[in-house]
């Protein structure tokens, strides 16, 4: 076992502990290590705001080149409209940039929505059924299990007689995929408990473990 | 009235029918309108950041001046924001500053405990999500038990049956997450994909119009 020498690692170290504690209660040494990571968080994204996106995607292009880039006027003013939401009386200047991100975004999405969203998860869903392993243990369980839990979202008519057993059976399809899902979930955060453990034990201590 | 208000539903409606109509237009204006939709966004986006910034520094600063409950905390909050600014003014923003360094071993590092300690709340909150007070609780139970056995290697240590020729905890975990769960989880994004259809052609259409402020 060698400690480290690093002071580094002895701060990561710190924190690391203090946000453990929460285990025992909130605490001072939790409600620091938050408001620590607040803080560096934000100053890290103002940093790294200023270096690429308003220097490099803003003024770079406007000051280099601003025959080509003087249109970038437009949303900066739009975006200078935006900071009117500080002062109730001008507040609704900032509709119009909010329109513009909302209306094009909204544009922008509506043919990928269709595309991604609705379209391939119907091809995908639309698969061969013959009877091999795939075919049966695979293909028809998918379609099967899409259609009933599809049905059992459907609001507009009754769960009763046909619709709700098709429906029952799509519950079953949703608590399947709901533990799956959990149990995935579980198995993620005790494998980023033990990458913490492993900190301290190997990075911290120096213990060669495996 | 036009001004507040069908003037921006005008901007709503002629920005979607245009970023709509470009992407089944294959024409070089196409790729003009999207490469400066891109660099729009991105311009607007710098403005609404400072509103983000001024939000933050103006409730913790409100925070100490009232002497709020826990407003010592606001202090180390905003003296972070300034530590790192300072930290890239003289030292840079290099992997090896003093910049990069606060963010790995203080901020990267709290993160990823914070995440690890949801393994102790999971853990809690799953003894609570299977118990096996139904047969659906039980398929429940079971998927995620079979899931979580077929993640580690001690799953398929105890997989004794498959010298008959049956599948190991791992064969099973795949199937499931690959069959049932696709199929719950293929339903549901056929849902959230025709969910946001109607959304983002109610907010083309002027019929959502909650990004007014409730007018």
């Amino acid at each position: 076992m060698h400690l480290s020498t690093d002071p580094w690692v002895w701060i990561a170290f710190f924190f690391t502990l203090s946000i453990f504690t929460f285990l025992w209660k909130d605490n001072f040494l939790y409600k620091l290590a938050e408001n620590v990571t607040v803080g560096i968080g934000m100053g890290f994204w103002i940093v790294l705001w200023w270096n690429q996106t308003v220097v490099g995607q803003f003024w770079t292009p406007l000051s280099t080149d601003f025959g080509s880039n003087f249109h970038l006027i437009i949303p900066a003013i739009m975006g200078l409209f935006m900071i009117t939401r500080i002062i109730p009386k001008y507040a609704w200047m900032s509709r119009y940039a909010l329109a513009f991100t909302i209306g094009s975004g909204a544009g922008f999405g509506l043919p990928r929505v269709i595309q991604g969203g609705v379209l391939q998860q119907l091809y995908a869903t639309l698969l061969p059924i013959n009877f091999t392993s795939v075919g049966l243990g695979y293909n028809l369980i998918i379609i099967i299990g899409t259609l009933s839990s599809l049905i059992y979202f459907f609001f507009s008519k009754e769960h009763k007689g046909a619709i709700g057993g098709v429906a029952k059976l799509g519950i079953w399809f949703l608590m399947i995929g709901f533990g799956a899902t959990f149990g995935y979930t579980v198995m993620a955060r005790l494998s980023l408990f033990i990458g913490r453990v492993l900190f301290i034990l190997k990075d911290v201590f120096g213990m060669h473990l495996f | 009235m036009f001004w507040k208000k069908q003037l921006p539903i005008i901007i709503v409606f002629l920005s979607g029918v245009i970023m709509t109509v470009q992407y089944f237009v294959p024409l070089h204006a196409s790729e003009f309108v999207f490469d400066n939709y891109i660099k729009w966004g991105i311009s607007i986006g710098i403005f609404a950041a400072i509103l983000g910034y001024f939000s933050f520094i103006r409730v913790h600063i409100m925070k100490i001046t009232k002497k709020a409950p826990n407003w010592g905390y606001s202090i180390v909050a905003l003296a972070g924001v300034v530590l790192m600014i300072v930290a890239a003014l003289i030292d840079g923003t290099d992997t090896n500053g003093y910049y990069m360094k606060f963010y790995l071993y203080i901020c990267a590092s709290i993160n990823a405990t914070v995440f690890s300690l949801l393994a102790f709340y999971i853990s809690s909150a799953a003894y609570r999500a299977f118990r096996a007070r139904s047969s659906q609780a039980v398929a429940l139970l079971l998927a995620a038990t079979i899931v979580m056995l077929g993640r580690v290697p001690i799953g398929d240590y105890f997989s004794f049956w498959t010298h008959w020729g049956l599948p190991s905890f791992y064969d099973m975990a795949q199937w499931i997450l690959n069959v049932p769960n696709m199929a719950a989880k293929r339903a549901i994004a056929l849902g959230v994909g025709l969910g946001s259809l109607l959304m983002t052609l109610k907010l083309i259409l002027g019929i959502e119009r909650t990004y007014l402020g409730g007018e």
